[in-house]
């Protein structure tokens, strides 16, 4: 498997097959681990960050469910290939920077990836698609006790699991789901949402994790704590919680569309509208109208296109993804023209 | 508009920067931008946030001062705790203990907790087994005390001992 194979193949997520994915995008568990011996990425020597890097290819070679998976040294890559693996979710930004001696692993549909010599030695991801906390938790489980038969993690027995960061000390797992709520953004509800999960020990994100703003009414909401309960708690917690919050966005979709029909239609059929036609295009302006014509097919009033369809356009129309299409280098300009283009084409084969 | 850093590629990012109320506006190509990116979000991040809390441990309840704490230095990796102070990361697994002391306060903070109920590894089963038998007894033990039983608590005081002397080896 090669990057460009990514581009041609769709990740699980983006076919959206699992519970709930009108609303919960997808569904992430992620684990920071490091080995006992050595001082923690940023700490490290380049030579301890290469034996790091070794010892963990190593044992990634011997994990059951990363048999079909590839393996990327960040530090080769162009910047163009970084930028298009953290617009698939698959790496931070922060892997992009100071690449060098960083490393990740891409399983089998992008459902597992392991970041190597990130804040931790390993950062071990499992995506999966809709409202399905629960099995990634199990898969991301499997994965971490294999790596842990040939590496000796950093770990006290009272403190659990030790990360370079204390935020993430204990079981250095971060449960998160991506809500897409346009119904509570537009009734102006959101705020008070946002606002009661934190008190409950949630925090809120945009699309791309820490420090990105919200849009297109993508929320990225995790857990802020992770020592002091169990790894299943945790998870049960959020999955209650988020439960709700679907709960509430399908009410304010019904309020919307019982109360304001027309004109919520006329919204929709407009963002429909500007994508097929439009020959220059923003990102922003993508997500926006992306959202809407989303929530126009989760209502059943756009039947011309369906969810996996809308989740793909999320992807390829970004910057990376749309060079990498192109085979070339484009500059912002040049990017809103293909965008645009991308976009009418698979609208117009619907 | 050509970008002020490089001054060659065309400038699409406009940008406001305002230090010590001296405001300067800057125009950038999106090259130069996304270095310059880089920059601001290293300038403020969780660790400037994180550096914050880390003198909690040296305000309560502990006899070191704050200097005392800041040239605490793991004995491992050689990071002190002022440089854990500036970074917002620890050097290694290790400087979870050198620097208990003052840690131990931080997490609570951040926490709310400072005892792991999560999964262990494999490899570290002897360990976390011998840990948690070992709390048992001290639970017994302040039972015991409670109800006044105190043969069954020398008992159990005696074979806490021996425990924490096999764990310590």
């Amino acid at each position: 498997m090669t990057l460009d194979d990514l581009l041609n193949n769709t990740g699980e997520w983006i076919r959206c097959t699992g519970p709930l994915c009108d609303i919960v995008m997808s569904s992430r568990v992620r684990l920071a681990r490091n080995l006992a011996e050595y001082p923690f990425s940023h700490w490290a020597s380049k030579k301890e960050q290469e034996t790091v890097m070794a010892l963990s290819r190593e044992s990634i070679g011997k994990v059951k469910s990363l048999k079909d998976s590839m393996f990327v040294e960040i530090g080769k890559l162009d910047p163009i290939d970084k930028q298009f693996l953290v617009e698939r979710h698959l790496m931070s930004k922060e892997h992009m920077i100071d690449s060098e001696n960083k490393g990740l692993c891409v399983g089998k549909d992008e459902v597992i990836s392991i970041m190597i010599n990130e804040e931790d030695h390993m950062r071990i991801q499992v995506m999966k698609s809709g409202f399905n906390l629960k099995e990634a938790w199990q898969i991301i489980d499997e994965v971490d006790n294999d790596l842990g038969n040939s590496l000796d993690f950093a770990y006290s027995a009272d403190l659990g699991y030790l990360t370079a960061c204390p935020t993430n000390t204990g079981t250095g797992m971060r449960a998160s789901v991506m809500l897409h709520l346009p119904s509570l953004v537009m009734t102006k509800q959101i705020g008070k949402v946002l606002q009661a999960i934190t008190k409950l020990s949630l925090t809120a994100r945009g699309l791309y994790g820490e420090g990105t703003e919200a849009s297109g009414n993508f929320f990225q909401i995790s857990n802020q704590v992770s020592l002091g309960h169990k790894e299943e708690e945790i998870i049960d917690n959020i999955e209650r919680i988020i439960k709700q919050i679907v709960d509430h966005e399908q009410s304010a979709r019904e309020t919307l569309f019982s109360q304001t029909r027309e004109a919520l239609e006329d919204r929709i059929w407009r963002a429909y509208g500007t994508l097929k036609s439009a020959h220059i295009i923003t990102s922003t302006e993508t997500i926006d109208l992306l959202s809407l014509v989303r929530l126009g097919v989760d209502l059943g009033v756009i039947k011309q296109a369906d969810r996996t369809l809308i989740n793909e356009l999320f992807v390829i129309t970004q910057p990376a993804h749309l060079q990498k299409l192109e085979k070339k280098k484009l500059g912002p300009n040049q990017r809103d023209v293909k965008r645009a283009e991308i976009i009418r084409d698979k609208f117009g084969k619907q | 508009m050509v970008c002020n850093i490089c001054g060659k590629n065309q400038a699409t990012v406009h940008l406001t920067e305002i230090i010590d109320e001296q405001i300067t506006e800057l125009h950038l190509c999106e090259e130069c931008a996304q270095k310059k990116g880089a920059q601001m979000e290293s300038h403020f991040g969780l660790s400037d946030l994180l550096a914050g809390l880390a003198d909690l441990g040296t305000q309560f309840n502990s006899p070191k001062t704050k200097t005392e704490t800041s040239k605490l230095k793991c004995p491992k990796c050689g990071l002190t705790y002022e440089d854990f102070k500036k970074v917002g990361r620890l050097g290694c697994g290790e400087c979870y203990n050198a620097f208990r002391e003052a840690l131990v306060p931080l997490l609570k903070r951040i926490h709310g907790s400072t005892q792991h109920y999560g999964k262990s590894p494999k490899k570290m089963a002897k360990v976390v087994k011998a840990k948690n038998d070992l709390q048992e007894l001290k639970d017994r033990l302040q039972k015991a005390i409670q109800k006044e039983d105190f043969e069954e608590a020398a008992k159990l005081r005696d074979k806490i001992k021996e425990q924490e002397k096999k764990n310590n080896k």
